[in-house]
């Protein structure tokens, strides 16, 4: 028999703690290491929001905070499947987002870069997959902003997003980054990834999502961590 | 499948994931009140820093709290308190699957390409601590990191991320 539960952290594509090219990771990554423990109940169960009333907006960050008109910048539709690693889709799972305006600001109010907020873009939102599995949403894309890792360190556009899907073991945070962006192979928060997971954080270009004389689509599909194996009784 | 890489919270993530909590226009979906205080006699407050190799506190760390006995969840940062800590309230859990009571405890901030999970048990439960599972698997000389401090109002519970008294995380 082999033990119920999630599979653990892939460590083959999922970034280490210490990473010193990201130098706030020198002083906050745990110096020990982890305790394995056999997962429980404790562990495999977790927050459910399938009954939490979204707003009618909050799939839509192009229009969710508008005050006196469109946000600037070039809209962009963001569409896929989450998954779990077994290949399986998780319907009704939480999908949050938030992102940096077109200029590269956040409205966050420690983000101090000089470039200008949007007043009609907050840059916030979320969405609920479907019974499929699947999640849509629309906003601006982000721009690249300067950040103080290291000289003239600039962050490629990226999407950020945090999911939960069956319990706490399948708990994700991550980013979303475009295809051809020059500036990923200088970011040491993407190159923290070891190579065999990079290509899965960089979205794919869809024509097919793409929406004529209107937004640019974009496909990015998330798996999550999976059920560990469970053998076939053997008769 | 490959699993999709973590990566950082980063240090923006306030308006996204707690905005109600930062004052931002957005409603939030989670908070610190797994219980409303007002309406459940047994609430108790578990407060706590979070602290880095150089003991210094770190402002921009985002808790989240699994209480799987309650199955209530809650969520807060560490940017709004003046001394930089993260409250929540809710009750003491009963015990899930023999074990002691305890909390999980979600760990986000910049810093962080992945999240780092702990464990929360409580002083005042010596003898089902003594035979938890998970207790008995730490280092004797680590336990304490796992266990909160009774206060008169509640419990405090430190997390640091390395030093001396570095606080155990677990490979869930």
């Amino acid at each position: 028999m082999s033990e119920l539960g999630t599979n653990l952290f892939d460590r083959d594509v999922q970034p280490p703690y210490l990473s010193p090219d990201y130098k706030s990771t020198v002083l906050r990554a745990p110096s020990k290491p982890l305790v394995v423990i056999r997962q429980s109940l404790s562990e495999l169960t977790g927050p459910v929001f399938g009954d939490i009333n979204l707003g009618a907006l909050d799939h839509d960050l192009t229009r969710n905070a508008r005050k006196n008109g469109e946000p600037m910048g070039e809209r962009i539709v963001v569409h896929g499947y989450v998954y779990d690693e077994n290949g399986r889709t998780i319907p009704n799972t939480l999908v949050e987002i938030w992102q940096a305006n077109a200029a590269g600001r956040y409205v966050h109010k420690v983000d101090q870069h000089d470039a200008p907020l949007d007043p009609n873009f907050l840059g916030t939102g979320r969405v609920m997959t479907d019974a499929n599995g699947y999640y849509k949403f629309y906003t601006i894309k982000p721009g690249a902003y300067p950040w103080g890792n290291h000289y003239n360190a600039w962050r490629p556009n990226h999407i950020h997003f945090s999911l939960f899907g069956p319990n706490i073991t399948t708990r994700l945070v991550t980013q979303m980054y475009f295809p051809g962006d020059p500036l990923l192979q200088h970011d040491p928060i993407f190159l923290g990834v070891p190579p065999k997971g990079r290509e899965l954080l960089i979205s794919c270009f869809d024509l097919g999502v793409t929406e004529p004389n209107f937004a640019l689509g974009y496909r990015f599909d998330f798996v999550l961590r999976g059920n560990k194996a469970t053998p076939f009784e053997t008769v | 499948m490959l699993q999709t890489p973590s990566q950082t919270v980063g240090p923006y993530f306030a308006y996204g994931l707690v905005p109600e909590q930062y004052l931002y226009d957005f409603k939030s979906l989670a908070d610190n009140q797994l219980v409303n205080p007002l309406d459940e006699p047994d609430a108790i407050t578990i407060s706590g820093q979070v602290f880095d190799a150089k003991g210094e506190l770190i402002p921009d760390a985002m808790i989240e709290i699994w209480d799987a006995y309650n199955r209530r969840f809650g969520r807060f940062g560490t940017g709004t308190d003046a001394q930089n800590r993260f409250v929540f309230h809710t009750v003491k859990p009963g015990p899930v699957d023999g074990q002691a009571p305890h909390l999980n405890v979600i760990i986000f901030m910049r810093g962080q390409l992945i999240h780092t999970y702990t464990r929360l048990y409580f002083p005042d439960e010596e003898a089902a601590n003594a035979q938890d599972a998970v207790l008995n698997q730490v280092p004797a000389d680590r336990r304490s990191t796992l266990i909160a401090r009774q206060t008169g109002s509640g419990y405090v519970f430190d997390i640091h991320m390395q030093g001396g008294h570095e606080t155990v995380f677990f490979d869930i």
